[in-house]
């Protein structure tokens, strides 16, 4: 097939956006991880109920456009998100690994159960189409890629602003670096806790329902989203959450130029190969991050 | 080391002894059969697709097949000639769309409670984990949403497809191609890779580059794919003038979605399984255009009269009464799928009348003599051994999403011309 720069670039243009969004979905996987050293297994059912969460809005209130449904979905996962940290994870906090592992492992097994239950497994698409643009003269892109991109960017800015700006956020930087000499100088550290597991579960909602604004979804696509955060974790830096939005790039990158080259079922065995490569050389992976 | 070793061997022939003496008690079929007077009540064994990605194809086809039998059982059962009243009642299980449950769940049906007849999951795949279950417990299974070739080239005597097989599914398409546009040349094949999409385009490629067509793409996506951004942009580089693939409902109507959001510069694009899908109307204008084969539509013209000319029986309701009745039960126009599971359920009872029994010998040997003309179309089944129970006398329909003065969405008969609806909108817009 003829290479041509056009070619090049849309295949480009299309991984990088996507990058964005996945990079904000692993955000909160690496942001929960960072401060408390905890997995979220519950994070690939968090993202699919968002999904869910901006389906029934938008249907329920009548809306013709997602984002409202969007905002308002990211809002309650943020309360959401506390409250799984108080219910399931603020017990076994100072346990070995394992006890986490498993508990945010049964919530996600909870919330498969009753996602089934309740929606079971057709796939749901959001009616709603922005058309699309054309960029640099021939190149389609479809505007709510575009749109999605730009609020991931956008959110990921204001993360950085939360965290190197206001109290708050210097409390979670606290928590993050010595959890007991945050306590000793009077930062109330459970409920910091509690606050970064919702803002990561928040994170996690937002890519979701940005997600569903693009692609079709059923109950069982978080763990696929889940497993992407997972890498792009490890190529930003685990732990490190403004990281993630370079490590998502760098698998959008990956997932726009491989199919220019290969099969597309080729993308996941490098992903994956590039995964298992970093973390034996950079075990913390490639920008640093805590150890 | 050589006293363990001898330990090892007997204890492996007890076992062997044991399993043997299982199959023998397993041998003596017991049949779910329950009798009273001179009432039979069958049991008809499947599994649905409840959850999982092949749910809304496998519900339809589903009320399909109840709808017949609670027809059947309230038209007061099948009377044989020696005043045997057959009814029917059905065993099912939630296959969450995975071949393990299948062959899990089939073997069930089969030991546990005793089917006396199976009809097929949804989809090739599945099907196929049920037929290597069917063949081994000896049970009578008609196919029913399952169109892969290769499930009845394994030598089976048990299963019987009701589908046109998936060779014979997208060659028509070419044939369409051919006659709108004869100067057009360059065609991509993107296709789900799955067993029944991968084998319908294969077929098709070979009869493409047949008909003198240049395949200037094919390659296969994974069956969960929700980005086909890289494939769009790899149609576009390669200057395919038309697309032909697709796979199952999910993927193909997303596909289709984002073919469209992308402005995609081709003239024909045929997909199979979505389109011919009510649900698909639901993309708005990126269904405009879009061309399906379709195993049954409820304008297709089958009627006893079509039954007299080919010289073969005609059997069951009209194409009408069938519809009627779907849609006074389930409030909703029934898809190819419901009309396969209703087909199913049809064929059984033709078969049962036909063998005048209710012994499975010798209603397999009605199956392999039928050859009938139903709503959904002719019925005939292969009976050489390396292809028993193939579908050979069923053909596909072809429809088109079209607009009415209105802009509604309508669904279209273009092909074959016999049998048309509305002429081929082309090129696509």
């Amino acid at each position: 097939m003829a290479l041509d720069w056009t070619t090049a670039l849309s295949f480009l243009i299309d991984g990088l956006m996507l990058g964005f969004v996945f990079g904000v979905a692993a955000m909160g996987l690496t942001l929960i991880w960072g401060v408390m050293d905890v997995i979220n297994l519950a994070h690939g059912p968090l993202i699919a109920l968002a999904m869910f969460g901006v389906y029934l809005i938008m249907n329920f209130l009548g809306l013709s456009n997602p984002y409202p449904a969007l905002l308002l979905t990211t809002l309650l996962a943020l309360p959401v998100g506390m409250g799984i940290y108080y219910l399931a994870v603020h017990r076994v906090i100072d346990a070995p690994h394992l006890s986490s592992l498993l508990a945010t492992y049964s919530v996600n097994m909870m919330l498969m159960g009753v996602m089934n239950a309740v929606f079971g497994g057709a796939p749901r698409n959001i009616d709603f189409s922005l058309g699309s643009i054309t960029l640099f003269g021939d190149i389609v892109v479809p505007t709510a890629r575009l749109v999605a991109a730009l609020a991931a960017v956008l959110i990921a800015a204001a993360l950085y602003f939360f965290l190197y700006r206001t109290r708050v956020g210097r409390y979670i930087r606290a928590v993050t670096d010595n959890r007991d000499a945050a306590e000793l100088v009077g930062v109330p550290s459970t409920t910091i806790l509690a606050l970064s597991f919702g803002l990561g579960v928040l994170l996690a909602a937002f890519a979701g329902g940005l997600i569903a604004t693009i692609f079709p979804f059923t109950i069982f696509d978080g763990g696929r989203y889940e497993l992407k955060s997972f890498v792009i974790g490890v190529l930003g830096g685990l732990g490190n959450p403004i990281g993630s939005l370079f490590g998502g790039l760098i698998l959008g990158v990956i997932e726009g130029l491989v199919p220019m080259f290969l099969e597309t079922s080729w993308t996941p065995v490098i992903e994956f190969g590039l995964f298992v490569f970093i973390l034996l050389v950079r075990p913390t992976g490639l920008f640093g991050g805590k150890s | 080391m050589k006293r363990g070793k001898g330990t090892l061997w007997l204890g492996l022939a007890l076992l062997l002894v044991l399993a043997l003496a299982l199959a023998a008690c397993g041998g003596k079929a017991e049949t779910g059969q329950q009798t009273e007077g001179n009432e039979v009540v069958l049991t008809i064994g499947y599994t649905e697709s409840q959850t999982g990605k092949y749910n809304v194809s496998s519900s339809r086809q589903v009320k399909g097949l109840q709808l017949w039998v609670k027809q059947i059982n309230e038209a007061g059962g099948i009377e044989l000639s020696d005043g045997t009243v057959i009814k029917f009642k059905t065993v099912s299980y939630d296959d969450e769309s995975s071949k393990d449950r299948v062959q899990e769940l089939y073997t069930r049906l089969a030991t546990e409670d005793n089917a006396d007849f199976l009809i097929s999951p949804y989809s090739s795949g599945l099907t196929a984990a049920a037929a290597v279950i069917a063949e081994q417990y000896g049970k009578v299974m008609i196919t029913t949403g399952a169109a892969s070739d290769s499930i009845y080239k394994k030598g089976y005597t048990q299963v019987f497809q009701i589908y046109t097989p998936a060779s014979r599914y997208l060659t028509g398409a070419v044939d369409i191609l051919q006659k709108a546009d004869p100067e057009l040349k360059k065609i991509a094949f993107v296709y789900e890779d799955s067993k029944f999409a991968t084998s319908v385009v294969t077929a098709a490629k070979d009869y493409a580059e047949s008909k003198g067509y240049e395949v200037v793409l094919f390659e296969g996506y994974a069956p969960d794919t929700t980005d086909f951004g890289p494939f769009i942009n790899k149609i576009v580089g390669s200057g395919a003038e038309a697309i032909l693939g697709g796979g199952h409902f999910q993927d193909g109507s997303t596909f289709a979605r984002q073919l469209h959001e992308e402005g995609v510069p081709v003239k024909f694009v045929a997909l199979l399984v979505a389109p011919p899908e009510p649900d698909f109307a639901e993309l708005g204008d990126a269904a405009v255009g879009i061309v399906g084969p379709s195993q049954w539509e409820p304008q297709a013209q089958y009627t006893p009269e079509a039954a007299q000319k080919l010289g073969i029986e005609w059997f069951g309701p009209t194409s009408k009464e069938f519809v009627d009745a779907y849609v006074a039960e389930y409030g909703e126009e029934p898809s190819y799928h419901s009309a396969g599971g209703y087909a199913a359920g049809l064929i059984l009872e033709k078969a049962i009348r036909a063998a005048d029994s209710t012994d499975p010998a010798k209603v397999k040997e009605a199956l392999d003599a039928m050859d009938v003309l139903i709503f959904f179309g002719r019925i005939k089944f292969e009976t050489a051994p390396e292809a028993h129970g193939l579908q050979i006398g069923h053909e596909m329909v072809y429809v088109q999403w079209q607009k009415d003065d209105q802009g509604n969405l309508k669904k279209e008969v273009v092909w074959p011309e016999a049998g048309a609806t509305a002429e081929l909108l082309y090129p696509k817009p």
